[in-house]
């Protein structure tokens, strides 16, 4: 393993674990640099525990500083590793430490695009330029997200602690947003850039993470075994040309198997669990789309319908109605989705355009096509719905 | 310990509810603010009166001016403030919880500043 893969695995969990000891993010973050660029000059082999030798130097090195400044932030964290003499111990507490982490960056006083970043930052390793890039927005934008999030973090009192049982359940549901925004991130963008995959991979390692470090919470699980079931589909999502593939035309010979095994090892995990949540009907619904060579959509119908009960949301029933269309036909699909408000959102009109194909109502079709098309986000999947308006209308 | 401001952000236009609501709203306001006391965590608890009564004093020139009203002409003012000493957010973050749904109003939490820290 050469620096870069080390930093990229170590960071996080070194930053985490010095932040426990210098109670600062900020002067975690400069320490754990400080023991890199050390490490760039002395290391001619390879340490046996990279990550412990670089949390040794980075205390060091922090406790150096910190003797040379006289600020009141410098004394707190001397006092607080004055009280910690010990040093930080394998496996346990640096578990607890990302842990830790993992829910002070997905704090809900802290802006969602604010989580995201510091959560890619602080977790997943991922350099300013790297995340800019992948949100495809300018460096200075994500550097300062940060540098806000973490002045809040500091001024406001944010704590570095996993939260009570009374309070874990809205907090988890806040960690697991994070973690699947990131993944969609990278899933829908479809710009064709590998960065963007990267999300994605970022996206699925994290959340192995949390998995790992909460076993018994099955919505945790249940976002795991989505992701793995979402992600093994990638490579038979687009077509030699850049262009989408919908589910039922994908050729399942490109799925990942080893990832399908693995969700849906989990999500038999789940059920045996029985305390269903939302993470773990998605991941339920994608374990049927994924099991046998076609999908058992009457069994989606009644994982949507259980999924309605969690999060009755738009969203939702909007994908409720797909699988009431390949049940009960288009008739009864297009009269749920008539009702729904959805703003803004194309895959609204795209949906009704398809059913009103399906009624060979093709005029209102186009019609509904048009709209999804000017709605659209990217051009591989404007793309795709100009085909399929294309389709009705042959003549043209 | 840190110090945090919990206040509540008051609709002046919103319809005045009954005199009933309005006891009720009093006596579940009350419930909390003993509750932060038996907790340590109570500093201090005041109400204000509507924005009407309210005067602004602006400096100038090394005089004074002073308008009739709020500072700002908003719908949501500044209905009362309670000021507690807790650990942290999270601690402060359960208060404003429950002063939320005990006045029935949304609460701004704002931490002092690192001198008033005791």
């Amino acid at each position: 393993m050469d620096l870069d893969s080390i930093y990229r695995a170590e960071y996080g969990r070194c930053v985490a674990t010095l932040t426990r000891l210098l109670g600062d993010i900020g002067l975690a973050e400069e320490a754990v640099q400080d023991a890199f660029a050390v490490a760039v000059h002395k290391w001619d082999e390879m340490p046996p525990n990279p990550g412990a030798w670089i949390v040794t130097t980075a205390r060091n090195r922090a406790i150096d500083r910190l003797r040379r400044e006289s600020t009141r932030q410098a004394r707190h964290a001397q006092a607080l590793l004055l009280h910690r003499p010990d040093e930080p111990k394998e496996v346990g507490p640096v578990r607890d430490d990302q842990l830790r982490m993992i829910f002070t960056c997905c704090h809900p006083a802290l802006s969602p695009l604010a989580r995201t970043a510091l959560t890619l930052r602080l977790l997943g390793g991922l350099e300013v330029a790297e995340i800019a890039r992948a949100y495809l927005v300018p460096e200075a934008t994500v550097s300062q997200r940060i540098v806000r999030a973490k002045k809040k973090i500091r001024d406001a009192g944010i704590p570095y602690r996993v939260p009570d049982a009374a309070a874990l359940p809205d907090r988890l549901a806040s960690v697991l947003t994070v973690l699947y925004l990131v993944f969609n991130e990278g899933y829908t963008s479809m710009s064709g850039e590998l960065l963007r995959t990267d999300l994605c991979l970022e996206a699925v390692r994290l959340a192995r993470a949390l998995a790992e470090l909460m076993p018994d919470e099955p919505e945790a699980i249940g976002l795991l075994a989505l992701l793995l079931l979402t992600e093994a589909r990638r490579p038979a999502r687009v077509g030699p040309s850049g262009e989408l593939v919908v589910l039922a035309e994908q050729d399942r010979s490109l799925w990942n198997r080893e990832l399908i095994a693995e969700g849906h090892e989990l999500v038999r995990w789940c059920l045996r669990r029985a305390r269903p949540g939302p993470y773990q009907l998605q991941a339920a619904i994608n374990a049927v789309h994924t099991d046998g060579p076609a999908t058992d959509w009457a069994q989606v119908l009644a994982l949507y319908d259980q999924l309605m009960r969690h999060t009755p949301t738009p969203i939702v029933a909007l994908n409720r109605a797909v699988a009431v269309a390949e049940v009960h036909g288009p008739a009864p699909a297009l009269a749920a989705i008539d009702e729904l408000d959805l703003p803004g959102y194309h895959l609204l009109p795209a949906t009704r355009a398809d059913l009103l194909a399906r009624l060979g109502r093709t005029a209102e079709a186009v019609a509904a096509y048009d709209e999804a098309i000017t709605l659209a986000t990217n051009d591989t999947e404007r793309t795709f719905l100009e085909t399929r308006r294309a389709r009705l209308t042959p003549d043209d | 310990m840190k110090k945090y401001l919990l206040a509540v952000q008051f609709d002046e236009s919103a319809p005045a509810p009954s005199e009933g609501e309005l006891q009720e709203q009093m006596a579940r306001t009350t419930r909390v603010t003993d509750e932060m006391r038996a907790a340590s965590a109570w500093v201090f608890v005041g109400g204000l009166l509507p924005s009407h009564a309210a005067t602004v004093v602006r400096p100038g020139d090394g005089t004074t001016t002073m308008t009739d009203g709020p500072f700002a002409e908003t719908k949501e003012q500044l209905g009362g403030f309670w000021v507690i000493r807790c650990d942290d957010l999270d601690q402060a973050l359960s208060w404003a919880e429950k002063c939320a749904l005990a006045c029935g109003c949304p609460i701004e939490v704002r931490p002092f500043e690192d001198a008033q820290r005791d």
